[in-house]
């Protein structure tokens, strides 16, 4: 399939796959640093596989931009030696984890949009992708079930619990926007039925979220100013130490394996 | 959440089936609030790794079990009457087997 693209649509596709890369490989990270700190051990596992499922997903994602892009770049080339501003997450995901309401909050989120992006993109003309998509979907079902069960029990739990929901809702809100920006490259791909505009996810994912969140008592703040920034490379200050952590064993000793 | 004095939310008993249609067995236990998330944590701790199509969870609290004093006078077997066992009687002539 790749072979058959034009070397502009190539690079169209490689900037794409980037960004559905990206995000799962900066989320994966965070979660993973629950792994031995989750407020109760089967909790632990369950954050820990998720964390393992979207880096997996990675991988697949990196891999295939990789090949793509044609110029011998594999998913750990792609993962350890690009710079932050190279990579192409959604802020969101690269926010640190906060407390637990944050992190699941943050979960959800990200769960549902996921999950409404891969139903749409198993009918990506790009067969590899539609591959990728129908695998990583089983698994997305399962990681908004996980998290929208939290947010039940968070938002309509204890007077602690719900108030820090709904901290974790007003702070992450503002982030959200930017998983529905749809530029040049989205409705390119999209045209050629290669990738799915972001923007036509909006509405599916919003009444999902806001159903889930009536239901746990928990509100959208009103003012709709949203932060942007990370699908052109600008980030927070946080993604710079997320990427020291997570890059600083394969270049200090490169080609290593283990 | 007040379990029998145990500071952990209460705990499930889980039985996986694994692939094939064999029963389900007793694969371990793990603690959660409610039924639905003691299923999903059966299946992050149990199941992850395809070793089973079926999960059960039921409450720990809810199954009587024998006890060690029980041995004896349940598990015993019966060896000195001889006659619970088919194989004291003498298959009849006649009888294919």
């Amino acid at each position: 399939m790749t072979a058959q693209l034009d070397a502009a649509a190539r690079s169209l596709v490689f900037e794409y796959l980037l960004r559905l890369g990206d995000d799962r490989l900066v989320l994966g990270h965070r979660l993973s640093e629950w792994c031995g700190h989750a407020p109760i051990l089967e909790e632990d596992i369950a954050l820990a596989n998720i964390a393992l499922d979207l880096i997996g997903h990675a991988n697949l994602l990196l891999t295939l931009a990789g090949a793509t892009e044609g110029k011998g770049r594999d998913a750990d080339a792609l993962a350890y030696f690009r710079e932050a501003v190279e990579y192409r997450n959604a802020l969101l995901v690269e926010l640190p984890k906060g407390d637990f309401a944050v992190t699941i909050v943050r979960q959800f989120f990200f769960s549902v949009f996921a999950l409404h992006q891969w139903s749409a993109l198993q009918g990506s003309a790009q067969a590899d992708l539609a591959g990728i998509a129908a695998k990583a979907l089983k698994e997305t079902k399962y990681h908004v079930r996980h998290t929208a069960g939290w947010m039940l029990k968070l938002g309509d739990g204890t007077p602690e619990s719900h108030a820090r929901a709904q901290r974790a809702v007003d702070d992450l809100w503002r982030y959200t926007g930017e998983l529905f920006l749809a530029d040049d490259v989205d409705r390119a791909v999209s045209e050629q039925r290669l990738g799915v505009d972001p923007s036509q996810l909006a509405e599916s994912w919003r009444a999902h979220v806001l159903d889930v969140l009536e239901r746990a008592t928990l509100t959208v703040p009103e003012s709709a100013w949203m932060q942007r920034g990370g699908r052109e490379g600008r980030h927070t200050e946080h993604l710079g130490h997320l990427l020291a952590e997570m890059q600083i064993v394969a270049r200090s000793f490169p080609g290593a394996s283990w | 959440m007040g379990n029998d004095g145990d500071s952990q939310w209460p705990l499930w008993e889980v039985f996986t089936q694994p692939p094939g249609g064999a029963a389900h067995e007793h694969a371990g236990s793990v603690h959660a609030v409610d039924a639905e998330t003691a299923l999903q944590n059966a299946r992050d701790v149990y199941a992850r790794r395809g070793e089973a199509v079926s999960i059960w969870v039921v409450r720990s609290a809810a199954i009587t079990a024998s006890t060690p004093e029980d041995m004896g006078p349940f598990f015993d077997p019966g060896n000195d009457k001889p006659y619970r066992h088919p194989q004291f009687y003498k298959v009849p002539r006649g009888v294919k087997m």
